[in-house]
């Protein structure tokens, strides 16, 4: 009996595992091991899974013969600054779908979960020629502007969820101790969402670190972000598979380390709403 | 005054957002349509004119367009579909309680934040026809005799992106079906197991019945996201070899971003957007909402 419960879960639990893990994972591996090794171990006739010599040279090249750090600045700037405008203006948003109820507060709810549902080359034409007229164009501004037209939607909706998830008791004790409302916000819900608004936050800076649509046509050689400039190592003739995945890993380290430290409480807030209902 | 005050507040408080979105969204869309009843080529502006709606029929005449179309629906439904399956299988796994749970519950959520392009780099790669690793796998397994360049096929390269967009999304839906089977309550289960069900019976009767909300719309998210899916097309194979590769949303960044049409570009967005929510509509219409709610 024993033993056929360990088949069972072997051939049930740990194989499918597993091999969907391992789908998962290998092509992070095989980017990485890429990165580690010297051209001449990278195209040889029959593929060689562990490098002989593992050598940094690719990153050293990296670093020294593209614009990389600052690639990585702009990404940063953007990413960081449309994660401080969204999340203003959501959380306040926010607060008011989940605290107050107001006439045409319904339409207003649809209309932001609608937006999110907008093919981005819908918005590409016209942002386009907006930036151009407002000199914005190949500025990092134009890049905020539009990675706000589906951040602050997005947003909206996850910071409502977490906000009612906040018993209102707390802030009624609070008001009838002498806070006003804006008090009892800044000193009641704000701290304790914090968490919330921080998972948000992260989302956003990832969302807008990762973007490439409007990145690639918004931006020039002084303001290219890091995918792009990922992309333009796609030489006319033939790939650098070494800088490029190289370039991948150092894009995806930052990523990856702020994900894992907000996972739970993001999707916790994703799937709220699906869940719920 | 207080009473004022407490009236509007609410309005104040949305007000920013509102406006924002009417500035940067509605503002856009309205002067996307316009755009789309122009003649509008970015280089040659002194060309651009009032042409009606001849943009509308000339996308209907574009045989790129219309295989697009059909390259849009193989995408969507064959990403979709395997993104879900395999994603309910790792769900239902993830759902037993083990050593190294949490870990494994991380990692497999990275594909969910990597940037897009580093994806279609990385199965680039993999499916170089020299050097790529799938080749060697494949050959060694004798599935192959000789190396096939995958995206440089039209045979293939549809389904090659396919199975890439499969890969990134099985983790959303991963998580979002665990949350839900996390949701259902253990008593069903012990009734279940007191009448005698089976673990088959189970998986029918109790958890997918159980589950089908949040499948619903977890698919809805998943579908309206593939289609509107640029960069890991753009960048595996820009929608080649021919227009084998090429979606809808795809077509429509080309025509914009390399030949600059932005009257033709804002048709083609206009008619994706149109068909998204036409299927957005009946999908949602024949959805029991009471069932999600």
């Amino acid at each position: 009996m024993k033993k056929s419960n360990t088949v069972h879960n072997m051939v049930f639990f740990y194989i499918p595992l597993a091999l969907l893990v391992a789908f998962a994972v290998f092509p992070y591996l095989w980017t990485f091991l890429t990165s580690i090794k010297p051209d001449n171990e990278l195209y040889t006739s029959t593929v060689r899974y562990f490098p002989q010599h593992p050598t940094l040279k690719n990153y050293v090249d990296l670093f020294q013969k593209s614009n990389f750090i600052k690639n990585m600045m702009n990404s940063f700037f953007v990413a960081s600054v449309t994660a401080a405008i969204s999340l203003f203006v959501s959380v306040l948003a926010a607060y008011a779908f989940a605290r107050f109820n107001f006439k045409g507060k319904i339409y207003f709810i649809v209309s932001f979960l609608l937006i999110n549902m907008f093919p981005a080359v819908l918005l590409l034409t016209p942002l386009f020629v907006i930036m151009r007229k407002t000199g914005l164009l190949y500025t990092p501004y134009s890049l905020v502007v539009a990675y706000s037209t589906f951040t602050i939607p997005f947003s909206v909706w996850l910071l409502t969820g977490y906000i009612r998830d906040l018993p209102v008791s707390l802030e009624e004790a609070a008001m009838v101790d002498g806070c006003s409302r804006i008090q009892a916000f800044l000193r009641i819900t704000l701290p304790l969402t914090a968490p919330g608004i921080v998972a948000t936050g992260i989302y956003i800076f990832i969302t807008a670190w990762n973007e490439f649509v409007f990145a690639l046509m918004f931006t020039n050689e002084a303001t290219r972000t890091l995918p792009v400039a990922l992309q333009t190592f796609i030489g006319q003739y033939d790939i650098q598979w070494g800088l490029l995945t190289a370039g991948g890993v150092i894009t995806t380290i930052p990523v990856v380390v702020l994900f894992m430290m907000v996972q739970r409480k993001l999707v916790e807030g994703l799937t709220a709403g699906a869940v719920k209902g | 005054m207080k009473n004022f005050w407490s009236k509007s507040a609410p309005y104040l408080l949305i007000a920013p957002a509102i406006l924002l979105m009417l500035l940067i969204i509605a503002y856009p869309i309205a002067n996307s349509i316009r755009m789309s009843f122009l003649k509008y080529i970015l280089f040659k502006p002194k060309d651009v004119e009032f042409i009606g709606f001849a943009n509308y029929f000339n996308v209907l005449k574009d045989p790129v367009f219309r295989q697009s179309l059909v390259n849009t629906v193989l995408w969507i439904v064959g990403g979709v579909f395997f993104q879900f399956f395999f994603g309910l299988i790792l769900a239902l796994l993830l759902n037993r309680s083990f050593k190294g749970r949490g870990f494994i519950r991380s990692i497999i959520l990275i594909p969910w934040v990597t940037p897009g392009v580093l994806i279609g780099l990385m199965w680039k790669w993999m499916y170089d026809g020299n050097y790529g690793v799938i080749n060697d796998i494949f050959a060694r397994l004798h599935i192959i005799q000789n190396y096939i360049p995958w995206l440089a096929k039209s045979q293939t390269s549809l389904l090659a992106v396919i199975i890439t967009i499969i890969w990134q999304g099985i983790p959303f839906f991963a998580i979002m079906l665990l949350a839900g089977l996390q949701a259902i309550p253990e008593e069903l289960y012990e009734a279940g197991k007191v009448d005698g069900a089976t673990g088959w019976q189970t998986f029918w009767q109790i958890t997918l019945p159980m589950l089908k909300p949040t499948i619903l719309v977890s698919t809805l998210l998943r579908v309206i996201w593939v289609a509107n899916s640029v960069d890991v097309i753009y960048i595996m194979t820009g929608g080649g070899p021919g227009y084998s590769s090429l979606t809808l949303s795809v077509y429509t960044y080309m025509k914009a971003q390399k030949a600059m049409d932005f009257g033709y570009a804002s048709t083609l967005a206009i008619y994706l957007t149109l068909i998204l929510s036409i299927a957005a509509y009946f999908y949602l219409r024949n959805l029991n909402l009471k069932e999600v709610r």
